[in-house]
């Protein structure tokens, strides 16, 4: 079949099954968008390349396929560059199509030309750049295939104008070969016997599930590991949802901020099985006393995250679901009662009443979270009101929880929730939100109208950039160098502005009714809720500091 | 301590930069790196000489295989190895003292490719340690300009050990 390179993307992307595209249209895409005219392809347009980026990752969490995404040279690709090394740092597979100024005037810093396959380098799993029409069908092809399998992450195709219009044959090829990419082959149990000998003998496990297990959809192989040993879980940021939270054997996310019982049990443990976690500065503390009394196993689908920043005792490379599950068959039952009893301790010690003479983040959330489904989707933005949701918003399900993890992007979490959106289809998603991250990328509210998206945003407004007045009150003799910077208009008013419903709460007997009214609406709505500014997150470990110095309050 | 690593990857533009890219980005301590063509047609090699201990070596090898194009990444210095360096070197050598200069490189094999009015230019190939002693040996002459080619370096007959067998399975694809 005899294509332009436009028209060989648009058919390369209807063979990977793909539904939907994000994206922005420019000069070097207009070949591209004029093939896409033709196609069944849903396109979601957004109001910034940014927002385009991280609704695709969305999308791709959500969907459990990889998000797509089409922008233009110049700014257009550079304004992608964030949400590529957000997901690459998440894992989340995304693949972007960027256009490019013609093969013949590449290099001589033509209009709108960025050498964004340069500068992406280290911000991709992998990166195409197509420099003939005949390399499009294996380029794509290619691209899903990196994206999707081994450990996941963005792959960046570059399409100068030029090729889009080249005509030639279309043939997909049906099994790719890259000769240095062979994942299925990382795999590596040779430590199989010592790992089995470690979690039989240890009298104090805890498992730390990280995103990985996530992405591998081993959520039910770990729960009934979990329920048939009796071992208490913990999690990363990224992990949230592996086993469901609320759970006797859950003790939350573990970390900077963390919950105390996770902490704690990190630290009395003397065996922490990691599972598909990088084990990053933000879940251990310093390392050098991250769990000091336990050996560690760390499981992982990356050889290169093993011994990269914490040393394992013992590892195994895999998939978490296929390992754990041939784990579940050889390891014994033991007698962990003593165990479990500190853990039931380490939860009672972290219940804690709520000074109700103001709202907290905290009873503010634990309404929200009593009011939706179990299965109710949220995401959030970055800072403290990412750290409250981790804290207060129990996960119950895989998948449910879309938060920055790794760059911490803040303006991630209105496009996600668009993304979620999307790939949901008609059911409700929420996005926790803080005044700074709201205004971030606020413009992604007219998307929310434009396609009348059920988004509901909670935006938790102290009139500060609260996490980094924090770190200012606690560790920097209160010198709010610009931090206290209080919206100048109510969100509430800027939300209207766009056509979006607002409400506020100020007092905490209109938690209730209040959500009950913008959850109850059709279409996108906004909740402002006013927070004091002194409000802080809590429990908290000091930068480079160890888990044992966990702060519980000012 | 220093590490020799041998890296054979696919022949493709962005591969160099993408190595470049990932030793920059993590801080890698690389004292030199050589490119050239494999005994496979579409296969370059790639030598690396990096300092560190022996974990940044590992991440350094296992970051590399990351790489897609990337096809297999050995520590040659888990086992013995040949290692080369070539260096081109332009000493003053005044018609008075050229038997000097002469004498004192052929204590090391130099081998002068260019005559001039005041100055060779020799060719001396060793490891790196000869090498370095012939620089330091042509020092008092005055050493005018130095062009080095960075480590070329392969496993011993007979220790290549266990070898992933990637690229060979790629040349018998190729076959």
């Amino acid at each position: 079949m005899r294509l332009t390179g436009a028209q060989m993307i648009i058919k390369a992307l209807e063979e990977e099954a793909v539904e939907t595209v994000f994206g922005y249209p420019g000069g070097t895409v207009i070949p591209l968008y004029d093939a896409l005219y033709d196609s069944k392809i849903r396109h979601v347009l957004m109001r910034h390349e940014q927002a385009v980026g991280h609704a695709a990752d969305g999308y791709a969490r959500v969907r459990g396929k990889p998000g797509v995404c089409f922008v233009t040279s110049g700014p257009g690709a550079t304004n992608i560059v964030t949400p590529l090394a957000s997901a690459y740092m998440d894992s989340i597979p995304v693949v972007v199509i960027a256009g490019q100024v013609a093969t013949k005037v590449m290099g001589t810093d033509a209009f709108q030309e960025a050498d964004i396959f340069g500068c992406s380098m280290s911000m991709v799993k992998h990166s195409f750049l197509v420099k003939s029409a005949s390399e499009i069908p294996k380029a794509v092809r290619g691209a899903f295939y990196i994206a999707t399998t081994g450990r996941p992450g963005p792959v960046l195709i570059v399409l100068p104008v030029d090729v889009q219009n080249e005509e030639g044959e279309f043939v997909y090829p049906p099994k790719l070969e890259f000769p240095g990419y062979h994942p299925e082959r990382n795999e590596d149990l040779t430590m199989w016997g010592d790992v089995v000998e470690a979690i039989n003998k240890a009298e104090r496990p805890l498992l730390l599930l990280g995103g990985g297990v996530i992405h591998s959809r081993a959520s039910a192989a770990f729960s009934s590991f979990i329920d048939e040993f009796r071992m208490p879980v913990a999690t990363t940021l990224m992990g949230k949802g592996a086993y469901p939270e609320g759970n006797f054997l859950s003790l939350g996310m573990a970390g900077m901020h963390g919950r105390p019982a996770a902490n704690r049990a990190i630290l009395e443990a003397d065996l922490v099985i990691g599972v598909g976690t990088r084990f990053s500065d933000r879940t251990t503390g310093r390392a050098t006393r991250f769990a000091p009394n336990a050996k560690i196993i760390h499981i992982d689908v990356d050889p290169a995250e093993i011994n990269k920043n914490i040393r394992a005792s013992h590892f195994l490379i895999g998939d978490a679901g296929k390992i754990i599950s041939s784990l579940h068959r050889e390891i014994k039952a033991r007698d962990r009662s003593t165990w479990l009893k500190d853990i039931e301790k380490f939860k009672q010690e972290e219940l804690c009443d709520d000074d109700s003479s103001y709202i907290t983040p905290r009873v503010l959330l634990m309404s929200l979270r009593k009011m939706v489904e179990p299965q109710q989707i949220v995401s959030t933005e970055v800072g403290q009101n990412q750290m409250w949701a981790a804290l207060h918003w129990q996960v119950k399900f895989p998948g449910t929880f879309l938060s920055s993890g790794g760059l911490g992007t803040m303006g991630y979490g209105l496009p996600a929730a668009i993304g979620a959106a999307f790939a949901l289809l008609d059911r409700p998603v929420l996005c926790i939100s803080g005044d700074g991250s709201f205004l971030m990328n606020v413009q992604e509210l007219e998307t929310c109208v434009r396609y009348n998206l059920p988004v509901k945003l909670i935006v938790i407004n102290n009139s500060s950039l609260g996490m980094v007045r924090q770190w200012q009150e606690l560790f920097w003799n209160e010198r709010y160098s610009a931090t206290n910077e209080a919206p100048s208009r109510s969100l509430v008013e800027i939300a209207r502005g766009f056509g979006v419903k607002g409400y506020r709460i100020e007092r905490s007997h209109e938690i209730s009714s209040t959500l009950q009214m913008a959850l109850s609406q059709e279409g996108p709505t906004l909740v402002e809720c006013i927070v004091p500014t002194k409000e802080k997150v809590f429990p908290m470990v000091p930068p480079g500091g160890g888990m044992d110095e966990m702060i519980l309050e000012a | 301590m220093k590490y020799v690593i041998g890296v054979l990857s696919e022949d493709k533009p962005g591969v160099l930069s993408r190595i470049a890219a990932l030793i920059a980005r993590r801080g890698y301590n690389v004292e030199s790196l050589s490119v050239g063509h494999s005994h496979i047609e579409g296969i370059s090699r790639f030598t690396m000489v990096v300092e560190g201990d022996e974990r940044v070596v590992d991440q350094i090898v296992k970051q590399l295989d990351k790489l897609i194009e990337i096809v297999e990444v050995r520590n040659l210095s888990q086992a013995p190895y040949v290692e080369r360096w070539i260096m081109l070197i332009k000493v003053s050598a005044p018609l008075e003292i050229r038997p000097h200069v002469l004498q004192t490189a052929e204590a090391f094999r130099g081998k002068a490719v260019d005559v001039g009015g005041d100055a060779l230019v020799f060719e001396v190939t060793g490891d790196k340690g000869k090498v370095e002693a012939f620089l330091s040996a042509m020092r008092p002459f005055g050493i005018l300009e130095v062009a080095s080619s960075g480590a070329v370096a392969m496993q011993r007959v007979g220790f290549e050990g266990k070898v992933s067998g990637r690229c060979e399975e790629y040349e018998l694809k190729l076959a």
